[in-house]
């Protein structure tokens, strides 16, 4: 008998559904609370608080506000010395684990195991710890609760690259005569530099607009930008706030493009160094 | 080419990995300008032996000598020895340049003329300078024919030249050796033809010495001034590629290199040699009477004729015979004898399947040799009553001799039994080797305290497998070692 491929394809056609239709659910919910969202932050950008009309009031207010900029200040260089110290630190922790394969996931474990605790608890439990030493809260002890809470993300992405270069790279070097430090430096350095650059991206977009660690951390001496957008918003001042928020997406997509940039040039013979 | 003076040495080294042992009791000299083949199947201890002499692996024991220095503690950055690698192993981070100029970066030269302090003689050096490197690169793009790919970004290029990038990066270093371990591996059947050729005349050019790891006796025969032949991290035969085809050290060599024909035999008396049921004249002597020995014929060696022409040694039936473009290959099956035995013929003369023919085969072309053993022989202890241990595995047997007597245990090689699933022989161990002779397969299944089983079956049990080992109770002969040690 002759089969019918015709008829058969027709049936299983009317009884599915097309397979995009699984992301369908997320669409609506990057619709609903996301699109939405950014573009009511940008319409409150140009409109008036106390008068509902359109204008660029907001605008010259939070530039020629120089607290305002001064707090942006802050947090960038808040942001890069996070970054910077996470790089230090996580770098040489990723690269041993790397390294050792037995005790390996252990060790992995004990670095996620803060990100199991509840990053509020987590906070106020390190400003317990520091009142209790009686170190003094301020600049060093906000940076000291970043890097607790970011090094993580610092370390997962560089411990996948390390961990996937492959062995006979390091081989060849040392085979071309190259001793361990050189092999490092022109071998695994720049091999890595894709995970160096997944990395700061996971530590430095959320550093500077992060909020709350801040705060607790410095007793409110110590304001980032994340806070003035939170305090703006709760002032009721949305304009303002709205156009706080356009000038950090700037930043965040900002630097997200540079870092982008890096990673692609990579291949073709630059490198971080 | 070859001179005698020797650059390497390797002297009784061994290599355990946790509780395997990739390479035992390896001794092996090579000479200066000599293109060496370390060869055998896959896992036979080759790559293991080379990384040793590349310096990434440490021998567990034995020293390796470089020009008579020993170099057993010093890291490979610091040998004057390049390895192209099996997957070339180019950075990806570099182009071609780059990866090409890799190894000159480190290197220093004599800056000035040398100078004596405190009556020690001193020599400055120096980095070479970015001209001397760019020179150096481009030299040697030119020798592998790869000028002006040198902006090139490795991941563009095709496989054959990343090989050719490879083997530049490595020579440019100007080495005393070059390793080169599998290289054309990843290569098409043409491209590797061809690059067999480029590699033997290189070596020729530049008078370095190549070590030279494959598993494909045909490219080993091709290229290699010497040959040295491996298995299971013991080195079976070294010599030239002529001599190991023509004259196998053993059944393993014979079987490997080369199509042949292995079959047990008698050494009747000195010239006189009984196989297949039929008695041959040879060339061998010094045998013990009636000795059981190993006889190997490699298929052209073999000539066809009449089946009742009186040269006819054997009478055999023609299974096929197929055209080979220089000769036909002839499988036949002997006609008289107790057992019919297989043989592999080559020769220009066209059989009709069916059909009875004569073979004969000169005395010289008998290649005999002794047998590595005759039964499987261990010496262990009794577990208990009717119960001895053998290679931490207990073995049923008619024995009554009590717990814990040393004993002798021999076993025939057609007593071992072998089962595909481990569970269901009384200890496990993998296939190292599986051999036709003529009628049926010897194999050696080596049991995991390392102790190898030498096996007659039926079938051949693929190489690598894992498989169960018994032995029916009344097959074991079991002797009190006290006793067999008087008996001796």
């Amino acid at each position: 008998m002759r089969k019918k491929p015709v008829s058969a394809v027709s049936k299983v056609g009317r009884f599915s559904f097309p397979r995009k239709a699984f992301a369908f659910p997320y669409m609506l919910f990057l619709l609903v609370f996301i699109i939405v969202p950014l573009v009511m932050v940008l319409i409150n950008a140009f409109i008036d608080d106390a008068t509902g009309r359109l204008t660029l009031r907001n605008f010259v207010t939070f530039f020629s506000d120089s607290t305002g900029l001064r707090v942006l200040g802050n947090s960038l260089v808040i942001g890069l010395l996070t970054t910077g110290i996470c790089l230090l630190l996580g770098y040489p922790a990723a690269y041993l684990l790397s390294r050792h394969h037995a005790s390996n996931r252990i060790l992995v474990l004990l670095f996620i195991l803060p990100m199991w605790v509840n990053f509020l608890i987590r906070t106020l439990s390190t400003k317990a710890i520091f009142l209790a030493l009686g170190v003094e809260l301020g600049m060093g002890t906000v940076i000291f609760g970043m890097v607790y809470n970011y090094l993580p993300f610092m370390i997962l992405p560089l411990h996948t690259t390390l961990s996937d270069i492959d062995h006979a790279y390091t081989e060849a070097a040392s085979d071309l005569g190259a001793d361990g430090v050189q092999t490092f430096l022109r071998t695994t350095l720049p091999l890595s530099v894709p995970g160096i650059v997944s990395g700061i991206t996971m530590v430095f977009i959320p550093t500077i607009s992060t909020f709350a660690i801040s705060e607790l951390l410095s007793n409110r001496q110590i304001f980032l930008f994340g806070d003035s957008i939170q305090t703006k918003f709760s002032q009721g001042l949305y304009g303002v706030g709205s156009v706080m928020s356009l000038v950090m997406l700037a930043f965040v997509l900002l630097s997200s493009a540079v870092l982008n940039r890096l990673n692609r040039d990579d291949p073709k013979g630059g490198s971080l160094l | 080419m070859a001179g005698d003076e020797k650059i390497i040495e390797l002297k009784n080294i061994c290599k355990t990995y946790d509780l395997h042992e990739a390479v035992t009791n390896l001794s092996l000299s090579i000479r200066k300008g000599e293109f060496v083949t370390l060869l055998g199947p896959s896992g036979c201890g080759k790559t293991t032996t080379l990384r040793m002499i590349a310096g990434f692996e440490k021998p567990s024991s034995g020293t390796i000598l470089f020009n008579g220095k020993d170099i057993t503690q010093i890291p490979a950055h610091q040998r004057n020895i390049n390895t192209v690698f099996q997957k070339y192993a180019l950075f990806p981070h570099l182009n071609v340049f780059g990866n090409i100029a890799f190894g000159l970066r480190f290197k220093t030269v004599p800056d000035g003329e040398p100078y004596e302090e405190n009556g020690e003689m001193y020599q400055n050096v120096r980095k070479l300078t970015k001209v001397e490197i760019a020179e150096k690169v481009e030299r040697a793009l030119k020798m592998v024919d790869l000028e002006g790919y040198g902006h090139r970004h490795v991941n563009t290029l095709s496989g054959g030249q990343q090989q050719r990038v490879a083997i530049a990066r490595a020579l440019v270093n100007e080495p005393d050796v070059l390793l080169l371990d599998e290289p054309l591996g990843a290569l098409d059947l043409k491209m590797r033809k061809d690059m067999q050729l480029e590699l033997m005349s290189m070596h020729k050019k530049l008078g370095i010495t190549f070590i030279y790891v494959t598993h494909d006796q045909e490219e080993a025969l091709t290229m290699s001034d010497t040959i040295v032949i491996m298995r299971d991290g013991v080195i079976q035969q070294i010599g030239s590629p002529k001599k190991i085809y023509d004259e196998p050290a053993n059944a393993f060599v014979a079987d490997f290199i080369g199509e042949s024909n292995i079959f047990s035999g008698i050494m009747r008396e000195d010239f006189k040699v009984e196989f297949i049921d039929t008695l041959f004249t040879c060339v061998d002597k010094g045998f013990k009477k009636d000795e059981l020995i190993d006889v190997i014929v490699r298929p052209e060696d073999i000539r066809v004729t009449e089946a009742n022409s009186e040269n006819a040694q054997i009478k055999a039936e023609v299974l096929s015979s197929v055209f080979k473009g220089t000769y036909y290959q002839t499988t036949v099956l002997t006609v008289d004898g107790e057992e019919r035995n297989e043989l592999l013929v080559h020769d220009n003369v066209e059989c009709r399947e069916g059909s009875v023919i004569g073979l004969y085969i000169e005395p010289y072309d008998l290649h005999i040799m002794r047998k590595s053993r005759l039964i499987n022989t261990l010496e262990t202890v009794m577990w208990d009553e009717g119960v001895v241990e053998i290679c931490g595995g207990r073995f049923p047997c008619t024995s009554l001799l009590p717990s814990g007597t040393p004993v002798k245990v021999e076993i025939d090689f057609d007593d071992v039994r072998l089962f595909d699933d481990e569970e269901d022989g009384i200890i496990g161990g993998e296939v190292v080797d599986s051999i036709y002779k003529g009628s049926y397969y010897q194999c050696i299944v080596r049991a995991d305290d390392r102790y190898q089983f030498f096996i007659d079956t039926e079938d051949d049990w693929l190489i690598g497998d894992r498989v169960g080992i018994s032995v029916d109770p009344d097959k074991l002969i079991v002797t009190p070692l006290e006793e067999a040690s008087a008996n001796a």
